[in-house]
């Protein structure tokens, strides 16, 4: 990895001499990552049998915010070099000459170790191992040891994104049940496609930047191609829940509905060799992962599930 | 119009960096009392 040409005036400043602003920490958490992860913790926490006091739950739901922005800090300060050379990226706090690498390493690592300890404090330890592993998994096997070497590196890495609703789940049992094995899968099978209609029309950047991504490496037809099958998947994936019995048949249709319109945005990315239907793909697999989990909350609200 | 001071921009960033420390700490008390408690209310 290489330094960053230095910006700095002294140990300890950025280039204006006062160090990194309030907002420039705020930007290293990665707050809209953050909000999609809170979001499935939440829907974790609530499906999961058993009674938690609201405000134990809402200190979970705090420590894995912040786990997450642990991850994406100390996520930043490994891919400084690389976010250089990509335009989405080129404006964050590091590259940006904002930010010394020092001050995001050392405010990812607190925020880690701090998250962790007050999840096994305030909650229980079995949620905070869990925590502690999706951060470990965030930053070793995925930024570290998967991102720069593999194309499967968003297929393994995606388990990161994939744990906050197991953590949530286990808050409130203290242990993880099948249900919360099925929100993981949910969320493990629609990272790919998600991340590689983003790489589609990326993919001159993610080359730049020496980043493998399926399309870079396999070229665009068969990205589109796994894109597809991995649609496919996430029909009885999506379905689990109701067939696990904690949703009713409301949410297996609703699910299957979704599924079947996220189906059909691989096959328009499929037929089309224009960047146009990979963007509005990329933009719908937000708004489908958002309504999967929505519809279980607002199925659990009605009493769905046996 | 004067241009900004350097030092004030300097001292004005380094000020809303104190005071976001200042609302996480008390923050942090907050919540430890407040855990206190609710996990002693609990027994």
């Amino acid at each position: 990895m290489s330094e960053l040409p230095t910006t700095a005036v002294g140990p300890g400043l950025s280039a204006n001499g006062a160090g990194a602003a309030v907002g420039d920490y705020v930007q290293i958490l990665k707050p809209r990552v953050m909000s999609l992860v809170v979001f499935t913790g939440i829907v974790g926490l609530v499906l999961a049998p058993g009674h938690l006091h609201p405000f134990l739950a809402a200190v979970a739901i705090l420590c894995i915010a912040i786990g997450a922005g642990a991850s994406g800090a100390i996520n930043m300060w490994y891919d400084r070099d690389i976010d250089r050379v990509m335009r989405r990226t080129a404006s964050r706090p590091l590259p940006a000459g904002r930010m010394l690498p020092g001050e995001a390493l050392g405010f990812g690592c607190v925020l880690a170790v701090g998250s962790v300890a007050v999840m096994g404090v305030a909650v229980n330890w079995v949620a905070a191992e869990l925590l502690a592993l999706t951060i470990a998994f965030y930053v070793f096997v995925y930024t570290m040891w998967l991102k720069r070497r593999t194309p499967q590196n968003i297929v393994i890495g995606g388990a990161a994104g994939a744990l906050p609703p197991l953590i949530g789940w286990a808050a409130v049992t203290g242990d993880v049940g099948w249900g919360a094995i099925a929100l993981f899968a949910i969320i493990f099978f629609w990272t790919p496609p998600h991340f590689w209609a983003l790489s589609l029309y990326k993919a001159d950047e993610y080359a730049a930047a020496g980043i493998p991504m399926l399309p870079v490496v396999a070229g665009a037809r068969e990205t589109k191609r796994q894109m597809l099958l991995y649609t496919l998947v996430l029909w009885p994936v999506t379905a689990s829940p109701w067939l696990l019995g904690i949703a009713s048949s409301l949410y297996g249709a609703g699910a299957g509905g979704l599924s079947l319109l996220f189906t059909l945005s691989a096959v328009r990315v499929w037929r089309d060799d224009t960047d146009r239907s990979a963007r509005q793909m990329f933009a719908f697999s937000l708004a489908y992962l958002f309504l999967i989990f929505m519809l279980l909350l607002v199925d659990h609200a009605i009493g769905g599930g046996r | 119009m004067m241009a900004d001071d350097p030092a004030d921009g300097r001292s004005r960033r380094i000020r809303a960096r104190n005071r976001a420390l200042l609302l996480v700490l008390l923050g942090l008390v907050a919540l430890f009392y407040a855990l206190t408690i609710v996990r002693m209310g609990a027994h």
